[in-house]
């Protein structure tokens, strides 16, 4: 007897986000790329449609990095002390589809970059690397909300995903992001209702939802993946329920976490499987964009998806 | 899906009879749903719907218990499909598959590194689980090889044959441990059930697809063949996946107990990042056993490090004895730093403490399991709380000074906790990777 398949269908979708405008639309990017618009749960492959897996960004800084691990600089090589170097090898060796620009220079405590040098570097960025394009400020509150806007206005009409918009500091980062043609990446503490409300925040500002990116706040493999996970399981479960005020896609800054802890500093092998499994696990529970440092380890993810998505 | 009231109702004689002490037999069928009375004090209920009742009563997901001894371990069980909604309770086992046609000594230094596959990790064990012999040289090859198992390897055993006889002889030479067996199909279900019987092993069944293991397995019921572990066979990751989430809803919302079973995946591949990425998918996505190959120690502290985050019970956070550590050689002048019993964050701030070398005490406040910030937030963490701790764990009573280092993220408590606490607040690094220069520099 044949058993009857137990087949979900749902009312809601995720929303496509496009990073990257090409000449024709008012960019210079060789191509965009699109994610989100899944209308399944995540790798549920029989019972929807997901148009866009899952893609790898490379995290980038504007300066040479200060605290990255040995097995890091080794993978790079030299190329990692220039920024654009380092990019173009991502781009060129690594097959990169993004990159994400860590604004770490503008930082008080790391060369404090002002606006103007930030933005005049992005242009020359701009200008060299061709992909779409990820800026993040230097994490701290006060610089950022002088440095984003900079850097959004510098990239005018890119259509670039900038981030990070918090509950607690978004109106600048909202407005400039609104008035550059960006989107926005919408940063919450593992916390399902603050991503939410910050949604709700930031598209009561004119920025549709449409244009928001979710930053769920990850926790690296033993040190709280779980937490981040079972969020965004929740989120999208939520979304495809048909709540739209969560049915955007997520970005997952699995680079940075990965490489903090003890276990990859340990051992080079094993920090490449530490930010590959961060990873994997996280696109088992809906992320759409991973941020990454390690190139074996991208290399890693890339497998992973091209297998789940062949033939799709 | 559970029986509702109204269906128990249409089983039960609906004669009113109060028998049972209650007024009528659908007030009995609503206690009987609410399993708040058993359905025996209806004397006149029937044999087939008091089967039905019982059968209904078993976990959608039957347990199965694997191995003898102290490293013996149970899967199924499972209630859930997603881990918020209670948690996932039997962690998936991880198994190793070693070919026979290995030599001996191959056989024997293979099972002493997987015998040592053990890591320490937020004061949790983290082991793995089950070791598969699986024949690939003639049938004497594989009893050879399966007693180097029986000497070499405490852990639970299994045996991969496509030879029933050479199967059932195995079996009886490792019966003692009850190994599992792999694996029964349409042509050998017969010969494996039997065995399976005999011995009381209990038995993977293999299909290719959904509808092929039901079919066995309802055979293999009718039989008598109970502890039953599925395999849908080697295939594309998202087609195990699908098969792994189908079996898992045609359990728990269909209560189908043809597929009510845990169920096995086996990893094919040989690059061991890989071969980790598909064993790391598998244990998010409900597998009761993973097989692999590879020997790495990182390899398999990657995956069993995911095996415990996704199995954390996400109610109940891993938590330690709230009270004053001692670390290292310390004496009255070693400084005392505070956290939470959040096992997170004390293994982190003790790994730290250890790397540095500092003798020191870490005083772990009760904060029930909630991190730093959160139990801030939560005033879990503030200076009442961390005030109280000094005083209940005895640390002014076993240090000499009054100095307190706390964490940079609560850098805003200081002046309140100062005020309580009578100690003097030094502000320490708000991530646990400081402490070491921090510690260092202290004096």
């Amino acid at each position: 007897m044949e058993t009857q398949l137990v087949l979900e269908k749902w009312p809601g979708s995720i929303s496509v986000v496009t990073i990257g405008a090409k000449t024709a639309e008012g960019g210079s990017r060789s191509q965009t790329v699109q994610i989100g618009g899944q209308t399944a749960l995540p790798l549920m492959f029989k019972e929807g449609v997901m148009p866009n897996r899952p893609k790898i960004a490379f995290e980038i800084w504007d300066i040479a990095p200060v605290d990255f691990e040995q097995e890091l600089m080794t993978a790079y090589g030299r190329a990692i002390n220039d920024p654009f170097t380092w990019a173009q090898v991502c781009v060129d060796e690594f097959k990169a589809d993004l990159i994400c620009l860590k604004m770490q220079g503008t930082h008080p405590d790391f060369g404090d970059r002002s606006p103007q040098e930030a933005a005049k570097f992005v242009s020359k960025f701009l200008n060299q690397i061709k992909v779409p394009l990820i800026i993040t400020g230097s994490g701290d509150n006060a610089k950022d909300n002088l440095v984003l806007p900079a850097c959004s206005e510098a990239a005018k009409g890119e259509r670039c995903l900038i981030g990070s918009a918090v509950q607690d500091n978004y109106k600048t980062l909202v407005a400039s992001v609104l008035a550059d043609g960006h989107s926005i990446i919408a940063e919450s503490p593992i916390d399902i209702n603050i991503a939410k409300q910050l949604n709700i925040l930031i598209s009561d500002m004119g920025l549709s939802l449409e244009r928001i990116v979710i930053d769920p706040t990850i926790g690296a493999l033993g040190y709280g993946l779980e937490y981040a996970y079972s969020i965004m399981e929740r989120a999208r479960l939520a979304a495809l329920s048909g709540d739209k005020t969560l049915a955007c896609p997520f970005i997952c800054f699995v680079g940075q976490e990965a490489w903090r802890v003890k276990e990859a500093k340990a051992d080079g092998r094993q920090g490449i499987a530490w930010e590959t499994l961060t990873a994997t696990s996280l696109i088992q529970s809906g992320a759409d964009i991973l941020v990454m440092r390690h190139p074996k380890a991208a290399e890693n993810v890339l497998w992973y998806t091209d297998g789940l998505f062949r033939g799709q | 899906m559970a029986l509702s009231g109204l269906d128990i109702y249409k089983l039960l004689p609906k004669t009113n009879c109060r028998q049972c002490g209650l007024a009528t037999c659908l007030a009995f069928a609503m206690q009987l749903a609410k399993k708040a009375l058993p359905i025996e004090k209806c004397p006149f209920v029937s044999a087939e719907a008091k089967d039905i009742l019982e059968a209904q009563a078993l976990p959608p997901i039957k347990p199965v218990i694997l191995g003898t001894n102290e490293f013996r371990f149970e899967l199924g069980n499972e209630t859930v499909m997603f881990r918020h909604e209670e948690k996932f309770r039997n962690p998936t086992g991880v198994g190793f598959i070693i070919d026979d046609s290995l030599t001996d000594d191959e056989i024997i230094l293979r099972l002493e590194k997987i015998n040592q596959l053990k890591f320490e990790r937020v004061g949790q064990l983290l082991a793995v689980n089950l070791v598969a012999l699986k024949q690939n040289a003639d049938g004497a090859r594989f009893l050879q090889a399966a007693a180097i198992l029986l000497k070499h390897t405490a852990l639970p055993l299994m045996l991969i044959s496509n030879d029933p006889a050479v199967l059932k002889q195995a079996a009886y030479l490792l019966k003692d441990r009850k190994p599992l067996l792999y694996s029964a199909n349409r042509q050998n279900l017969k010969s494996l059930g039997e065995l399976a019987k005999e011995l009381d092993l209990p038995l993977v069944v293999s299909g290719q697809n959904i509808d092929q293991v039901s079919q066995l397995t309802q055979e293999l019921n009718a039989c008598g063949v109970k502890d039953l572990i599925l395999d849908t066979g080697i295939k594309p990751l998202a087609d195990k996946i699908w098969d792994l989430t189908q079996i898992r809803r045609q359990a728990l919302k269909k209560l189908n107990r043809s597929l009510g079973y845990p169920v096995l995946a086996i990893v094919d591949q040989a690059d061991p990042y890989q071969e980790a990425m598909e064993a790391a998918a598998y244990i998010s996505k409900y597998a009761g056993i993973v097989l692999i190959k590879g020997l790495e120690a990182w390899e398999a502290l990657s995956i069993l490090t995911l095996r415990q985050n996704i199995y954390t019970d996400p109610q109940k956070p891993l938590q330690i004895d709230p009270k004053l550590y001692a670390i290292g050689t310390v004496n009255p002048s070693s400084p005392v730093l505070v956290t939470t019993n959040f096992s997170l964050s004390y293994y982190t701030v003790l790994g730290e403490v250890e790397s540095s070398k500092v003798p020191a005490y870490i005083l772990s406040v009760d904060t029930q399991g909630m991190s730093v910030l959160t139990a801030w937030a939560a005033e879990k963490f503030n200076a009442e709380a961390i005030t109280k701790a000094l005083t209940v764990s005895g640390v002014k009573e076993t240090v000499g000074h009054k100095n307190l280092v706390i964490p940079g993220y609560v850098a805003m408590i200081s002046g309140d906790l100062e005020d309580q606490s009578g100690f003097k607040i030094v502000v320490g690094p708000k991530e646990a990777a400081g402490l070491p220069a921090f510690l260092k520099n202290l004096h």
